[in-house]
């Protein structure tokens, strides 16, 4: 027990985890004079050397029945170096973030202000998408529609094809995640190269993003390494992280020199401007966008705006919820193609306006993917992202997966405890918890749950409401525990027990018993 | 004041000392709780599985049970928001409507509908860590959440505070779910248990002896995580502490 360690910080919250930042052997980043760097992530608690331990791998994405949430949590929890440095980095981004939250009196308001212009937004969205396609236009922006994920690739082909692209450099979108851009545009022979150092560990790993703003959080540093030596021929026993992020520089740089087209995604497309930004943390939208002179963007319908006076709200929540930070480095506003390129917009639905209507759901369209209900999430802390085996993890893909595939995402929305600090953290007030409530009812309505757990609550529910019944089934501790649902054994194991918790200790008498025997204690004088 | 007394089912078969405690403490105030004896459960582990049709005459039990009451009392901030906020698969009566603004939770009966000021029968010479489970804070709000730019307050603690002799700790994360989530911990046994043990770890890294809830099934879970990894906290539920039980 570490009884002396301060429980508090100088600002009365909570103590951070990285409270040694700034100790003389801290290993942390330092600028070039040697001081120890304060932007969000170098006051990250410097990581210590890691061990030998293998990555663990997430969900089966490929199998035919719907993806096993804990079976690959398992394999997480099992793993961990890497499930204390999940835990661990993101609950510090958490604790950034609250620190944020500290500082700006008007915070509740500016999420009430946030939510309001989205449910606005989504409200009136033909209006102002049909107003943002006019205004684009106007300055010399293709606009182009896209149904659903494959019209969207097939877009971005025709767009590229008609250029003789062969070589496309991108930022992060989880869009086009959305949409296996990149494993398409593999099969028609365009060499995609990921320009955000995250996405693309992930990209070389052949592996999704574990999380909508930190793609790698799930790697430690040697995982890193060993994808680095085994594709960039990088020292597979060096990782220093200045070393490696050096390295990818050095490989990718000249890739991207030598792009045809690049694509980003958007964060926010202003309706009465018909612009859009982006805002990265590496400047690596920038090069996509700038270097080549085709620039393609990805939008989602969902990211309009109705006025760049809006914008301001949006960029005050977004970095402070997602990583602690006041704002992210790079908050780029695209206008029109440069002098002599070609601009090009993609809106896509995927799904999006079927969603809009759907009365318990519609309000998950608000999302500005900040990452901020992941970070809090006990459970995504603890299992990692790939556990989801989904494109979206956490809490809001929780919701938004069984909107792609309601089968095979059914039983995500289960892996929750429905603690609600995903919707006291969203930026934009979703109401995440009530919908994974909301999701767990439908899925039971339409038998989209397992039959194995129907006949637990049916059988559970039909002893519950019977209290002589009741009363046999529980008349001792060791029945009880066979029938009070929560200790229902699902399978051969006891999962109570099953990985270090002990059973509970039967009492003498049930309350009940108790309350017989002694006329509720008015006769316990004996 | 007809007051119902209403026992959850994991406190009835696991911790009975904790509704006797419940029951006593009421009848120092003056109160003295009719238990209807044909009581069960509030349906709470059939409807967070999504099973409403299944909950249904559970549901229709409790009210049966609980109708006609100025309040019923429940020592449970977890099935307090199963009843008010989701008690839905019964057909919404005049009755159902009627049971369901009239339940509280045993802290919010003594804070907001008692106001009790002191317990000057109570000491708890001891170092306490408070748990509260995720329900009674985000779901009827207890007190201010730790995710949220709100003034501090708690009404657990506020009772706590009166109690003589008893020390609040503080832990590293004070309002992170302890991963009991009901089914949720038989269901994805592995992050409810890790989640269980990171959870007792903070208590005791705290320096608490006690862990003191108003939630007995997030202790029910929570002792058996520190059990095994050989922690020596104790667990007890409010009502014991309030009502001044022998530690």
């Amino acid at each position: 027990m570490s009884e002396e360690l301060p429980r508090k910080a100088a600002d009365g919250l909570p103590a951070l985890l990285h409270d040694e930042v700034r100790a003389p052997s801290d290993e942390g980043a330092r600028g070039p004079a040697g001081e120890r760097l304060t932007h969000s992530e170098a006051s990250a608690r410097p990581l210590g050397r890691p061990g030998n331990e293998a990555q663990p791998r997430g969900a089966d994405r490929t199998g035919v029945g719907p993806v096993d949430h804990d079976r690959a949590a398992r394999r997480f929890i099992d793993a961990p170096q890497h499930a204390k440095m999940h835990d661990e980095r993101l609950w510090d981004l958490r604790q950034k973030r609250d620190r944020q939250m500290h500082a700006i009196p008007e915070w509740e308001d500016l999420r009430d202000l946030a939510s309001g212009i989205k449910q606005h937004t989504l409200a009136n969205l033909a209006d102002y998408l049909e107003q943002f396609e006019a205004a684009a236009t106007s300055h010399g922006i293709h606009v182009h529609w896209a149904s659903d994920g494959a019209e969207h690739n097939r877009v971005i082909h025709s767009i590229l094809a008609d250029h003789g692209a062969r070589r496309l450099i991108k930022s992060k979108s989880m869009l086009t995640e959305e949409t296996g851009l990149r494993h398409y545009m593999t099969g028609v022979g365009i060499e995609v190269i990921e320009t955000d150092l995250g996405e693309r560990i992930q990209q070389l790993d052949d592996e999704d993003p574990s999380h909508v703003v930190v793609p790698a959080v799930h790697k430690l540093r040697s995982d890193v390494a060993r994808v680095f030596a085994a594709t960039l021929g990088t020292d597979p026993t060096n990782d220093d992280v200045h070393y490696l992020a050096e390295q990818q520089r050095e490989k990718t740089r000249p890739l991207i020199l030598e792009a045809d087209a690049g694509m980003t995604g958007a964060n926010f497309a202003v309706a009465e401007t018909g612009t859009f930004v982006v805002c990265t943390n590496e400047g690596n939208a920038d090069l996509s966008a700038n270097v080549p002179p085709l620039h393609i963007a990805s939008i989602g319908i969902e990211k309009i705006i109705p006025r760049i006076a809006d914008l301001g709200v949006f960029i005050r929540l977004l970095s402070r919820s997602a990583l602690g930070s006041p704002i992210t480095q790079y908050t780029s506003h695209f206008s029109g193609p440069r002098k002599g390129g070609e601009m090009h917009i993609v809106m896509v639905d995927n799904g999006r306006s079927a969603r809009l209507g759907e009365e318990d759901f519609w309000q998950s369209l608000k999302c500005i993917r900040c990452g901020a209900c992941m970070n809090t999430c006990p459970v995504y802390r603890r299992s990692g992202g790939l556990s989801y085996g989904a494109t979206y993890s956490g809490p809001i893909g929780l919701i938004l997966d069984p909107t792609f595939d309601r089968k095979k995402y059914s039983a995500l929305p289960f892996a929750s405890t429905l603690n609600g600090s995903c919707t006291n953290v969203c930026p934009v007030k979703i109401n995440i918890h009530e919908q994974i409530f909301a999701w767990r009812k439908q899925l039971a309505q339409t038998g989209d749950i397992p039959v194995i757990k129907r006949t637990l609550m049916k059988a559970a529910g039909a002893v519950l409401a019977r209290p002589a019944l009741y009363r046999a089934a529980i008349a001792s501790a060791d029945s009880a525990l066979r029938i009070l649902p929560a200790f229902v054994a699902a399978n051969r194991f006891n999962p109570w027990t099953e990985r270090g918790r002990a059973m509970p200790e039967a009492p003498r008498e049930t309350f009940h018993q108790w309350y017989a025997r002694t006329n509720g204690g008015r006769r316990e004088d004996q | 004041m007809r007051v119902g007394l209403f026992i959850p089912c994991y406190m009835d078969a696991f911790e009975p000392e904790a509704g006797i405690a419940t029951l006593q403490l009421l009848r120092r105030f003056g109160i003295d709780p009719e238990y209807p004896f044909d009581q069960t459960c509030c349906g709470q582990p059939m409807v967070n599985s999504g099973c409403h049709a299944e909950a249904r005459a559970t549901e229709e039990l409790f009210v049966r049970n609980f109708a006609g009451f100025d309040h019923i009392v429940v020592p449970s901030g977890s099935c307090t928001h199963q009843i008010r906020c989701h008690m839905t698969s019964a057909d919404e009566t005049h009755e159902v409507r009627e049971v369901r603004e009239r339940t509280v939770d045993l802290v919010e009966f003594l804070h907001d509908v008692l106001e009790v000021d002191s317990f000057p029968w109570a000491e708890f010479p001891h170092r306490v860590s408070y748990h509260s489970n995720c329900n009674a804070l985000r779901g009827i709000f207890h007190g201010s959440m730790s995710e949220r730019r709100e003034p501090a307050r708690s009404k657990p603690l506020d009772l706590l505070r009166k109690i003589k002799g008893l020390e609040l700790v503080d832990k590293a994360r004070p309002d992170e779910c302890c991963g009991f989530g009901g089914t949720f911990s038989v269901f994805e046994p592995a992050v409810s248990i890790r989640m269980g043990q990171d959870k007792v770890r903070d208590h005791a890294d705290a320096g608490a002896d006690y862990v003191v809830s108003a939630d007995g099934s997030c202790l029910l879970h929570q002792k058996g995580c520190a059990k095994r990894l050989g922690l020596a906290l104790k667990f007890r539920h409010i009502a014991q502490v309030l009502n001044g039980d022998a530690a």
